[in-house]
């Protein structure tokens, strides 16, 4: 979709020597995925961005969009086929909200009525109030609400591309997640072709399906989150992502995933300890977990007390301390053991019914594993 | 807010110039005003002629320059152009109506251009001011946006620098105003022609007249002014 070939940007500095802004950068970013540009502050990371739709002129080097030489194409026209986001979010203070969300569907001669229905459905989206917003001014909302304006409003003509440089980077840190699960679920819906630039790894981690890493106007990584953090090229990258980048991995698995991969295995509170026993054997568990009729965990009980036990399950039931979410991630839950000193705990869906567990054993194993091929 | 202290302002403003006028309509006496009616509305509305063609010329010409100048591709040129301006600002509105009588004789011609020559620089200098002060951040939006260079001055730079702006029209309005009446040196009817005979003749009732219903003008038209910018601004901009 979107692909960078020996792109430079050279400026003049003060004694006359040209500068490498940005060094002969490559990249290819396909259809609906979201790279993120990563990289310490003054590494070209946003000049590349900016020469993408042309705010900056490329020295030398071509941007090709959809394989079209853009170069080639008026930079107004150019413009109108990204959307475009910035830190500073950049509001225009003279137009209410709804102006500014439909800036370029009226430049693009939309109808006053589809402008209108447009803004609606995109505030709904970030789930800002329509009737109470878009006929106020940007100064009377607050950063946060201003900044989801700013992501709508690139959003708003329907862009294929969208182009942020540190979008919620002024946000306080509670709002930044907020925006950025709100991002992710858009993008899930809408899968637009992204290039994001930060400076911050674990914004990198959770939007980023390829993360290209900054040095010096150059690239010196460029790989899926979790390979940069398992195999970070060199030094550089090795301590920008970070001495925690083990544990940061963590970040990218969802406990839901590791239960999808297990058989899930029950008892009931009628079963008898021996059938409980067999199952455990033959599956080398040192525990099952006890659900009642709707699959709602209700306990455990232990491999030993199983072994010479009589009865059944209900007279050896152990309490659970605690239980995780599908869609924790691992570090969350890893957390979570070390808090409860636990060596495994029950992973529930969404209505509370068991569906498998996360071990302190299975987390060092993922670590440990090799993911290239995933 | 903003709206509410500007509105309290213009009352409490629109009060104080009645009272002064009662205690001046006091002080002359009535006698006295009924005697001067007649002069003070004639050249009330010659004066307000001689303000509204010149200040009209001025905004014709120097909003155009000053949005010139502003561009990109002109601003390493716009401060040469600036001191062109700015002469026609420090020679003093005496020397050029002198000069102007030279040029185009006497009467109401050398009057205006005198006028429009003093009033021009504070347009065009806040035009400018205005439009390269903004942010370059709403520039680069803009320009992000896609915005066509036209686009990006009628919907985002003029708007926002419309407050600059403003004030220089007030500034060139109240330097007009007040420098309306030299023009009766030079054989134009203003409140001029109240002042300078008070002054050779030690006749201080006319000289009085005169002057106060020039600083009346002035502030009548600077509130109209001032009214129709915040008619014209968008709420958006405190």
């Amino acid at each position: 979709m979107i692909e960078l070939q020996n792109l430079c940007k050279q400026f003049p500095q003060k004694d006359g020597k040209m500068f490498n802004a940005v060094d002969q950068v490559n990249l290819h970013v396909p259809k609906g995925k979201t790279c993120v540009l990563l990289g310490p502050s003054g590494c070209g990371k946003t000049t590349t961005l900016k020469m993408i739709n042309r705010l900056i002129e490329p020295s030398s080097g071509k941007v090709f969009i959809n394989g079209m030489d853009s170069s080639g194409v008026d930079r107004v026209t150019l413009r109108r086929q990204f959307g475009y986001v910035i830190q500073q979010v950049g509001l225009f203070p003279n137009m209410t909200i709804e102006e500014n969300i439909t800036i370029v569907p009226r430049m693009l001669g939309w109808d006053k009525k589809k402008c209108r229905e447009r803004a609606r459905s995109l505030m709904a989206m970030v789930a800002l109030d329509a009737d109470r917003f878009l006929k106020r001014y940007p100064h009377e909302m607050s950063g946060g609400q201003q900044q989801r304006i700013g992501v709508i409003r690139a959003l708003a003509a329907d862009a294929p591309v969208l182009l942020m440089d540190e979008p919620f980077g002024a946000v306080d840190p509670i709002n930044r997640e907020q925006i950025q699960d709100e991002f992710l679920l858009m993008q899930q819906q809408l899968g637009k072709t992204v290039l994001l630039v930060s400076h911050d790894i674990d914004e990198a981690i959770k939007l980023g399906d390829m993360v290209a890493v900054f040095r010096q106007g150059r690239i010196v990584q460029c790989a899926s989150a979790d390979e940069i953090l398992a195999r970070p090229a060199d030094e550089f990258v090795a301590s920008f992502v970070g001495q925690d980048r083990s544990l940061k991995r963590l970040l990218l698995v969802q406990a839901g995933q590791v239960a999808a991969m297990q058989k899930t295995q029950t008892a009931t509170l009628s079963s008898t300890v021996a059938v409980a026993f067999a199952e455990m054997d033959d599956s080398e568990l040192l525990h099952l977990t006890v659900v009642d009729a709707n699959g709602l965990p209700l306990g455990f009980i232990k491999r030993r007390d199983a072994k010479s036990g009589k009865g059944t399950c209900k007279d050896y039931l152990q309490a659970i301390a605690v239980t995780s979410l599908e869609g924790d991630n691992l570090r969350v839950v890893l957390s979570r053991l070390y808090e409860h000193n636990l060596t495994w705990m029950p992973v529930v869906d969404g209505d509370g019914r068991y569906c498998g567990e996360v071990s302190q054993e299975y987390i060092t194993g993922y670590l440990n594993a090799d993911h290239s091929a995933s | 807010m903003h709206k509410r202290t500007l509105f309290t302002n213009t009352a409490i403003g629109a009060a104080l110039l009645v009272g002064a006028l009662i205690m001046v309509g006091y002080g002359f006496g009535p006698a006295v005003l009924r005697h001067y009616r007649g002069d003070l509305i004639y050249l009330g509305l010659r004066h307000g002629y001689l303000v509204a063609v010149s200040m009209g010329l001025a905004l014709a010409v120097g909003l155009p320059c000053g949005v010139v100048l502003s561009r990109p591709s002109q601003r390493r040129s716009a401060e040469y152009w600036m001191r062109i301006f700015t002469i026609g600002n420090t020679v003093p509105p005496m020397a050029v109506l002198a000069l102007a009588m030279v040029l185009v004789g006497i009467g109401d011609t050398p009057a205006i251009i005198a006028l429009f020559l003093a009033s021009l620089l504070p347009i065009v200098r806040n035009v400018y001011a205005g439009l390269t002060g903004l942010p370059p951040l709403l520039l680069d939006t803009a320009d992000a946006m896609g915005m066509s260079a036209r686009q990006r001055l009628w919907r985002v730079e003029l708007p926002n620098a419309l407050p600059v702006i403003l004030s220089g029209v007030r500034i060139a309005l109240a330097i007009n105003v007040g420098t309306a009446p030299l023009a009766f040196l030079i054989g134009a009817s203003s409140y001029g022609e109240l002042i300078f005979p008070g002054i050779y003749l030690n006749n201080n009732v006319t000289l009085l007249l005169g002057a106060i219903a020039t600083a009346f003008l002035a502030l009548t038209l600077d509130q109209l002014v001032a009214g129709i910018g915040r008619l014209m601004s968008p709420s958006g901009i405190a």
